[in-house]
């Protein structure tokens, strides 16, 4: 194996030869104090630490660093790659890295996927690294013809020297330039070379979701293995005080029922049998301090806090001041229900724990705080902990758990399995089993000058910290602010020379989680509603408003204005049809939507049209922005129309899909997706086709009802 | 002892035979292809063919099966020359992909019965199968291009 080479400052690539033939290509993050030198030369460890294997048989696998959850990263990873690799794309083989510091994000420095960050965080890494690959091929194949590697180049896999017509493919090359040393420097295609990147690209992982043979976590099996469901307490906190498991017992392939820290564990063979052991369990419990909770309370506790000065997240000017001496003022009250995920695979995780050893087979988007966690359970050291990456049916920020729940319960269950086993989550235990988006409160007070305009915006937020006691705390909470409470707030997009956000932080024993698009699932909302508000309290066109107060915000004008003209914005619309306008910046990227709606008989709400622009910078995949556009937009409809997670006495209301329902097929809308075209660094694409779809939605009800929804989900009395 | 077909296979389980079609599919016919999302027909995750039926899996114990043909998501086509796999693929359907083994067997009869459905045929045959990914815009287009491609395909 050669020595790493240095690529910028403090980074390394290091190429080798792959066990039983192949070029391997990694490449080292810089680690404090130089430490990344000594990693990159462990030779113990190189094998397994691949970002990219060549294969001798032509096969390119390249190793994704992030989960695959349905936001296509397994094609836009490999993309990225052999923009550089010049590899034939028929070639390419996707597979979840190991656990592993080498494939820690870029950015936050651990292994996971969020935050829509897996392409503007691995923008460089995986293109450094395909041409790192690329030049040692080629290299090998000057080698061998003795002829000069600028007159040779790469295409499809193959390296061709066009003077005397010789070719290699890149797999009887592989193992030459594993061989070889590496180049101090690569340098990068400049954007307007680009053939795969920004090009619509079939996703690779298509064909196999098509006919079954996609492997999700709930689709391992491994020999020996036992399935066992959990019982846990039906109010946060609550704790068993008597067990009678006879009855579970008799039930044919009911192996065990015990005792874990979460709940109780019934071990079967199979998932039926566990179930109906379940189902047979007799407990008490005692519900411990949570027993009084009532979202029905919360809401009217919060709308009192929100009357008291909270800490103060963001003031420019004097808001109180200009309050005071404005012609106008407005005031409004929105609110929004906790969520569930409710992603369509139930959670569920395997564990073989053995003597030395732990292995794990889960969708997760949080391998190393998983894996860490998992070991202090199973008494291991984390690196005897290995985390397989299975595909995720789908995860929208819930695999992602900063407590590993769902992980570290599975390891507490095969330690009393003594078996590998499989912890299947039920929906009912994922849609009762907590980390939901919290329930928030938001009051605004704007003044208006006589001219109409804003001239003091005061926002105060109430709800509960998603960061506190998670090991991003330290990151993200700055004087008693949680950063992602008041995200898309604080940062108000809009020039409003007098502003002020504070922030009350509640505690409260639900556990909750970031859920698709976080902080920003209450603030778009609520600020663009109210801006609405603001807008017609002024005699102002909402979207003419908005352009007014984007003056020094070129990109987010420029997504507003293309929304507004594909949706002929002030054309007249059908009888009972009303137009909404939203726009939102969050994970860096601009996106603005219209929507047209209609209230049907007995007031339920019906979308007819969504018309949505969006500024990501480059794309990788545009195909995959206007899907997450689409999926966004069903995603904030469900959550607009359908969803809130509500406790009585402690406990959780909805069940199931019944009574937490998701959007159907019939009431899709026609959504239209227009991307602006940019060559700026990529930014997120996940989640911020979230944000603006409830704004949008009630600001189209206001047009064509007069009437003002200012409570999530939109209820049919609220039109009717 | 149930005795049915899948996929054109004579299988014989031993398990209770009010267990759920989809348990002995999944644990003890390790065909996982068809998945499991609410265990109460709200979802259509489950969906398989009963002697040409969509039925939710989740729901109907094994005994109704009994002697009689089930056709999973793998049975469909031996390697992706379905249809509705084609369309799937080349709209791009799947995110997540967890649901589409079912949202596929769902409109597998709903083309097998409308050779030329309208988007209302769609919106009423598909209501029973949540997508929390939200492909639902593509699923329609992909079910009216499959229709297209097995037009074609019957007219050669």
């Amino acid at each position: 194996m050669s020595a790493p080479a240095i690529v910028g400052r403090r980074e390394f690539i290091r190429v080798g030869a792959a066990v039983g033939g192949g070029l391997l290509v990694s490449l080292y993050a810089p680690l404090p104090g130089g430490a990344s030198e000594a990693w990159a030369a462990d030779e113990k460890n190189f094998p397994l630490n691949a970002f990219v294997r060549i294969g001798t048989d032509e096969t390119v696998t390249v190793i994704a660093a992030h989960s695959e959850m349905g936001q296509g990263v397994y094609t836009s990873l490999p993309m990225l790659l052999n923009e550089e690799l010049e590899a034939d794309w028929s070639r390419i083989r996707v597979e979840s890295a190991p656990v592993d510091k080498v494939y820690n994000h870029p950015v936050f420095g651990m292994q996971m996927t969020g935050g829509s960050t897996t392409s503007p965080a691995e923008w460089e890494r995986y293109r450094k690294m395909g041409a790192m690959a690329r030049t040692m091929l080629m290299q090998a194949a000057a080698k061998q013809w003795n002829v000069d590697v600028s007159s040779c180049r790469a295409e499809k896999g193959v390296v061709i020297h066009a003077a005397s017509g010789r070719r290699a493919t890149y797999g009887s090359l592989a193992n030459a330039a594993a061989q070889l040393t590496p180049p101090a420097e690569v340098s990068l295609k400049p954007a307007k070379s680009f053939t795969l990147i920004g090009k619509p690209t079939r996703r690779l992982d298509t064909p196999s979701k098509t006919n079954g043979s996609a492997q999700f976590g709930l689709d391992v099996s491994v020999p020996g293995m036992l399935t066992a469901v959990v019982l846990r307490p039906p109010v946060f906190g609550g704790k068993v005080t008597k067990l009678d498991a006879t009855e579970a017992l008799k039930v044919p392939g009911v192996k065990a029922v015990e005792q874990v820290p979460s709940g109780i564990a019934v071990i079967a063979q199979g998932f039926w049998p566990a179930k109906l052991g379940r189902d047979k369990l007799v407990v008490t419990w005692d519900p411990g301090p949570n027993a009084g909770l009532s979202t029905n309370q919360m809401l009217a506790d919060f709308r009192e806090l929100a009357k008291t000065p909270g800490n103060i997240a963001k003031k420019t000017g004097d808001p109180a001041g200009a309050l005071k001496s404005a012609a106008k003022t407005i005031t409004a009250e929105y609110d929004v229900p906790y969520l569930a995920h409710a992603m369509m695979e139930p959670l569920n995780c395997v564990v073989d724990l053995r003597a030395d050893s732990c292995e794990i087979w889960t969708g997760t988007q949080f391998q190393t705080v998983d894996r860490a966690s998992a070991a202090k359970v199973a008494g291991l050291p984390p690196e005897k902990v290995q985390i397989h990456t299975t595909l995720l049916g789908g995860g929208f920020g819930r695999r992602a758990n900063p407590a590993s729940d769902f992980v570290v319960e599975a390891v507490q269950v095969a330690k009393v399995a003594k078996a590998p086993v499989k912890v299947v989550w039920t929906r009912e235990d994922d849609l009762r089993g907590g980390w939901y988006r919290p329930m928030w409160h938001d009051r605004f007070e704007a003044g208006l000058d006589s001219s109409g305009n804003p001239v003091a915006w005061t926002h105060t937020i109430v709800g509960q910290s998603i960061m506190q006691g998670t090991l991003f705390e330290g990151m993200m909470i700055k004087d008693g602010v949680d950063g992602t409470s008041v995200e898309g707030a604080a940062d108000l997009i809009y020039g409003v020379p007098n502003l002020q956000v504070d922030l009350h932080s509640p505690k409260i024993g639900v556990p909750v989680q970031w859920w698709r698009s976080v902080g920003h699932s209450h603030t778009g909302f609520s600020v663009e509603a109210f801006l609405d508000e603001v807008a017609h309290a002024g005699g102002k066109d909402p979207y003419e408003l908005r352009r007014a107060l984007l003056a020094s915000q070129p990109r987010m004008l420029a997504v507003l204005d293309l929304a507004a003209h594909k949706a002929n914005w002030g054309a007249t619309l059908a009888a009972g049809v009303g137009r909404g306008i939203a726009a939102h910046f969050s994970f860096d990227s601009y996106v603005a939507q219209v929507i047209e709606a209609s209230v049907e008989k007995g007031g339920v709400a019906r979308v007819h049209r969504v018309v949505c622009a969006v500024d990501c910078g480059q794309t990788i995949n545009p195909d995959t922005v206007i899907a997450q556009m689409e999926g966004g937009i069903i995603f904030g409809l469900t959550a607009a129309l359908k969803n809130e997670i509500t406790l009585k006495d402690g406990k959780v209301v909805q069940s199931n899909f019944h009574d937490y329902q998701m959007l159907r097929i019939y009431e899709a809308p026609k959504i239209e997706v227009y991307i602006v075209p940019s060559s700026a660094n990529p930014t997120g694409v996940g989640e911020p086709g979230v944000p603006p779809v409830a704004p949008a939605l009630v600001n189209a009800l206001f047009a064509v009802t007069g009437k003002r929804i200012r409570r999530l989900p939109i209820r049919p009395s609220d039109l009717a | 002892m149930t005795s049915f077909f899948v996929n054109g296979k004579a299988v014989h389980v031993d398990v209770d035979p009010s267990t759920p079609l989809l348990w002995v599919l999944r644990d003890s016919l390790e065909m996982t292809g068809t998945k499991f999302g609410c265990g109460m027909a709200l979802c259509g995750a489950c969906t398989v063919h009963l002697d040409g039926k969509a039925i939710r899996s989740c729901v109907a114990p094994v005994s109704r099966a009994e002697g009689k043909h089930v056709t999973t998501i793998e049975g469909l086509s031996e390697n992706l020359t379905h249809p509705l796999q084609k369309a799937w693929i080349e709209m791009d359907v799947p995110q997540c992909g967890y649901c589409q083994s079912g949202q596929i067997m769902s409109a597998a009869v709903l083309l097998a019965e409308n050779s030329k459905p309208t988007d209302q045929d769609i919106d009423d045959a598909m209501g029973g199968n949540i997508c929390r990914c939200g492909t639902y815009p593509r699923i329609r287009r992909a079910i009216h291009r499959a229709a297209e491609l097995a037009g074609q395909r019957s007219a050669k």
